[in-house]
């Protein structure tokens, strides 16, 4: 396997960083980087993250002039989960930083663990620790309960000063979402699995309205759309497809508006994407924009309702006519 | 009976633990509604919760128990985070179980 780190490494250029990807030879995996700068995404580091742990560390590592900036995969752990030592020499006290390193995370304890430990590594003002919290605690579940992952969830993210955007990355090298949602929903391809994974009131785990006692389908439908009004990207990549919701531009004055359905989100797809056995999710949080998350609760909250009602009605009889 | 349940204790600030959902559903929430008692679950501390935690703690109550649940179970101390989750799981699961009735 192989994996370039380059310049633009954000989530509008997300495709062209999977797109990079060589999945052959999962035994053995390097990492190689633009020779002059390197700016990565968390996204673009669980990924590495996740694809060294499969390689195991003794078979990763990073090749090639590293840059200065390279300096930043080290501060976020990436070095340490192969077998190349850091090039880069600092002092402790240079860390000073408002990101969260990679972590793994392996059971429930853990992620509660995590959720008390990252939020002073952010600085974050109680109202947007909240969101963030809630981002998290959502994903990382999705990764503990449906999975299937001996891995755990590779979980990053890095707090942007200059744009006041928090970037949140998890990976897991599990079953995918095609397969967590095959049981039940049968999608014809990655693509379709993504976007019913994505519709409020669809679960993996059941064909009933309202779940099981455990599980809603609520939870990637909640992460998208405070990623939505926030005026964010939001990525799932998982086995050979990509779904980006794309960015709701500023110029458009009042909340974006919330949809059921992931087809009508302003979006892009693939379904060619190289096959990734397992499923990553990322976001990123605009914190200028994100309005009180009891207002974006209860928007959210509408749509979904709606959706369910719409479903409901979709069943009717409908009368004959002649 | 009244039983009151110290969410702050289980879950410390921040609710999105679903084993302590599930848990805390299964051995008392279900067992104390079921025999007509009421609960009362005390957020008090708490500053947020996930929707996938208070799902897996009161759906199955209200697809079991239905009004017996209503009736009894109260929640104290939520702030209007929480209060907007707990309303948003109330209202997809009455939608919900109103679509299953139909349905058989």
């Amino acid at each position: 396997m192989k994996i370039f780190l380059s310049n633009q490494g954000n989530l509008r250029n997300f495709k062209s960083f999977v797109e990079s990807l060589d999945l052959s030879d999962p035994d053995k995996f390097i990492i190689s980087t633009h020779d002059k700068w390197v700016t990565v995404h968390p996204a673009n580091l669980v990924v590495a993250a996740a694809l060294a742990i499969q390689a195991g560390k003794e078979n990763t590592e990073i090749i090639g002039n590293v840059p200065e900036t390279g300096r930043y995969l080290d501060r976020m752990g990436l070095y340490e989960l192969t077998k190349t030592p850091s090039p880069f020499v600092y002092h402790k006290k240079e860390e000073a930083g408002r990101f969260v390193p990679i972590k793994i995370i392996k059971t429930s304890e853990d992620q509660s663990r995590f959720i008390t430990d990252m939020i002073p590594l952010l600085h974050l003002s109680e109202e947007n620790a909240i969101v963030v919290k809630y981002i998290i605690g959502e994903l990382v579940r999705n990764v503990l309960e449906h999975s299937f992952t001996r891995n755990g969830a590779i979980v990053a993210a890095q707090y942007y000063k200059k744009t006041n955007r928090v970037s949140i990355g998890i990976c897991d090298t599990g079953i995918g979402i095609w397969k967590s949602m095959n049981t039940y929903w049968h999608p014809k391809n990655d693509i379709d699995a993504i976007k019913l994974a994505l519709t409020p009131g669809i679960t993996g785990t059941t064909r009933r309205e309202g779940g099981t006692s455990e599980n809603a389908g609520a939870g990637l439908f909640f992460i998208k759309s405070i990623a939505k009004i926030t005026r964010n990207y939001f990525v799932i990549y998982s086995g050979s497809a990509k779904y980006t919701l794309l960015k709701y531009k500023k110029r458009i004055k009042g909340l974006p508006r919330l949809y059921a359905d992931p087809n009508r989100d302003p979006h892009s797809e693939t379904n060619s994407m190289p096959s990734f056995h397992g499923t990553l999710v990322a976001v990123d949080l605009s914190l200028d924009e994100t309005p009180e998350f009891n207002y974006l609760l209860s928007n959210i909250g509408d749509v979904y309702d709606k959706a369910i009602r719409e479903r409901k009605r979709a069943k009717y009889r409908a009368p004959k006519f002649i | 009976m009244k039983k009151t349940i110290i969410m702050r204790k289980l879950v410390n600030d921040f609710a999105e633990n679903k084993d302590i959902a599930k848990k805390l559903r299964i051995e008392e929430i279900m067992p104390a509604l079921s025999k007509g008692d009421e609960i009362i679950l005390d957020f008090d501390g708490v500053s947020g919760a996930t929707q996938s935690f208070i799902h897996a703690l009161i759906s199955d109550p209200i697809r079991k128990l239905k009004d017996v649940a209503f009736d009894n179970l109260i929640y104290q101390n939520t702030n209007n985070d929480i209060r907007e989750i707990i309303s948003i799981v109330y209202r997809y699961m009455q939608e919900s179980l109103n679509m299953n009735r139909d349905e058989e």
